[in-house]
């Protein structure tokens, strides 16, 4: 802030007087919906993660750390460790094969090619479907013994209650869902890149796959880690597909189970609410140190030129 | 030159074959949704010869039988009514406090506009107990009140639109000042019918996010007159989850107005979406 404008604060024109109460007036409703709505609400999340919900569901007993504890190493900490390691599963098919798919269609897009708005008006479409939807028809999909899939290629696969592939099937979900979008937002950053570096890069006698490598890919790093930091932090937050795809009764639900899933369980099933706070603040947690981690590598992934 | 062309041509059909082999994979799921919901259920579990399309007639009453068994019309109108006073909320809270942040000088601004990013870097989720508890105590479960109410105000849109308020010129604002105009007039009747393609984006954003939200709709209007398509479709799947012609049938209802509504605005929503997503 310059000197002339702390000047300018500390006497303050009638017009700028005026400016200031509008200013005010008209953030208030937001902010201080903000702060009902999301800043008390952190805290009061954190403050329950330190007590246990009394008998009846009545009151809050403060108990310490006793959540955590049972969280990160008592008798609940199985399944909390074993949903965590679910959720970075998926997250780490989810994304990379999303944005790779994304990328991909996005240069083949990105010229004059038939077709072109009809091919993204297709690949978009799951982005306006509610998920609990688009879940419920691959569950059908994935039915093992009246399925499409295990019909159309006379296989007898258990998609979804086979313990060790079913996570894989639901990030196959994951990933169909997400390529329209990320594509969409990719053909946004490739038209920014300026087309006389393609026809400098054709003079040099730069093949297809070297002009990807020295010219798109850099210059696409910002829109790709833009992609990456909220994709990550999608996936890691998946609860839909889960809850829909997954019976309560299937075998391979605590294989599967994300840790969303997990807090929606304890919070609203079991009414438990003190270990669902503890475990939404321990994915907050969590998910800070990733992007923590990100905004670091940012410099590194990110050409600056 | 010939073979340039040649080999040109060949790629074009490599490529078209690949993206339709993409199209085919992303539209197959809905096409499944859509045959088996007009197929019977016996017909639907039959394996042996697997049918892809009905066999035994084209069932579409089945349609018929959901929409009443589940209500659909109080299903369409509760998720109706939520999009509307979620996008109403979020445009009007969003252009006052995006043009005060992208125009305006008052006192804590900068302060006032860290919070607003900081609340777009929290993971929802941590908002959800208490807001449930607020609503609980207010008597507003099951109610429209306590379904629009984590949106009645957006961190997300004032950012939205203070980039679209920043990026107008400022001689218009000078002449609309020297001609009398006090800042409400400047902002009513200047400068946001300016940002009328922010608010766009906005509101389209916002409408798919309520319509495709369901952990909200689930804890705060668990009953089923008052809940919301995605969360009614969580509910009939637990209930009749043996039925499939049905759950189809429920599905493809559930997304239809939707997915009208985008081929029709497809243009809008591809770029509301992808520009909303691009800027935050």
């Amino acid at each position: 802030m310059s000197k002339t404008n702390v000047k300018h604060r500390a006497k303050m024109t009638p017009r700028a007087k005026n400016e200031a109460v509008w200013g005010l007036a008209f953030v208030a409703p937001t902010m201080i919906g903000l702060i009902i709505l999301n800043f008390i609400p952190v805290f009061q999340t954190i403050w329950q993660s330190f007590c246990k919900t009394g008998d009846f569901g009545k009151g809050n007993i403060f108990i310490g750390l006793k959540n955590y504890q049972n969280m990160l190493t008592g008798s609940a900490s199985a399944e909390m460790w074993q949903s965590l390691w679910n959720t970075i599963k998926y997250t780490l098919v989810q994304v990379p094969f999303s944005i790779a798919i994304a990328i991909l269609l996005a240069v083949l897009l990105n010229r004059k090619i038939k077709g072109r708005s009809a091919y993204r008006t297709i690949f978009f479409l799951p982005m306006v479907c509610a998920p609990a939807a688009v879940a419920m028809v691959w569950k059908w999909i994935y039915n093992q013994q009246f399925g499409l899939l295990n019909n159309l290629f006379h296989t007898n696969t258990a998609w979804i209650s086979n313990p060790k592939i079913a996570w894989l099937s639901i990030a196959i979900i994951g990933i169909w869902s997400a390529i329209g979008y990320n594509m969409v937002l990719f053909i946004g950053g490739l038209q920014e890149i300026p087309h006389d570096y393609y026809e400098a890069a054709l003079i040099d006698g730069a093949n297809g796959w070297q002009q990807f490598w020295n010219i798109t890919w850099p210059l696409l790093s910002p829109t790709t880690f833009f992609i990456l930091q909220t994709g990550l932090i999608g996936a890691l937050t998946v609860f839909d597909l889960m809850f829909m795809v997954m019976d309560k009764t299937n075998m391979a639900l605590s294989k599967t189970e994300s840790i969303v899933y997990l807090f929606y369980t304890y919070s609203f099933t079991e009414n438990n609410k003190g270990a669902g706070a503890t475990i939404v603040v321990i994915l907050v947690l969590f998910i800070m140190l990733i992007t923590f981690i990100l905004q670091k590598a940012e410099k590194k992934f990110v050409y600056h030129p | 030159m010939k073979s340039y062309k040649a080999k040109k041509t060949a790629s074009t059909v490599f490529i078209h074959i690949f993206l339709i082999f993409i199209s085919v994979v992303m539209i197959v799921p809905f096409v499944w949704m859509i045959l088996t919901a007009l197929k019977t259920n016996q017909e639907a579990i039959s394996v042996n010869p697997f049918y892809i399309f009905p066999h035994a007639g084209w069932h579409w009453e089945n349609f018929g039988t959901v929409w009443k068994s589940y209500n659909f019309l109080i299903l369409y109108k509760n998720t109706l009514l939520l999009i509307f006073f979620r996008v109403v909320c979020a445009c009007l809270t969003a252009t006052m406090a995006g043009y005060a942040f992208g125009r305006l000088k008052f006192p804590g601004k900068n302060f006032l506009f860290s919070l607003v990013l900081i609340q777009m870097m929290i993971p929802s989720q941590i908002f959800i107990i208490p807001q449930y508890t607020m609503i609980s105590k207010l008597g507003a479960l099951n109610s429209m009140f306590g379904l629009v109410f984590p949106g009645l105000v957006t961190a997300f849109g004032t950012y939205l639109l203070k980039v679209g308020y920043e990026g107008l010129p400022k001689d218009l604002e000078e002449a609309a000042t020297i001609d009398g105009c006090n800042v409400g007039q400047r902002f009513l009747y200047i400068m946001m019918p300016l940002t009328r393609s922010s608010m766009v984006s906005l509101g389209i954003f916002t409408a798919v996010f309520a319509f495709k939200d369901l952990m909200w709709p689930m804890i705060a209007a668990p009953n089923a007159e008052a809940t919301t398509l995605s969360a009614a479709l969580a509910k009939m799947q637990g209930q009749y989850s043996n039925d499939y012609p049905s759950m189809m049938a429920a599905a493809v209802l559930a997304i239809l107005p939707m997915v009208i509504i985008y081929v029709i605005f497809q243009k809008q929503f591809v770029e509301g979406i992808a520009t909303s997503g691009g800027k935050l």
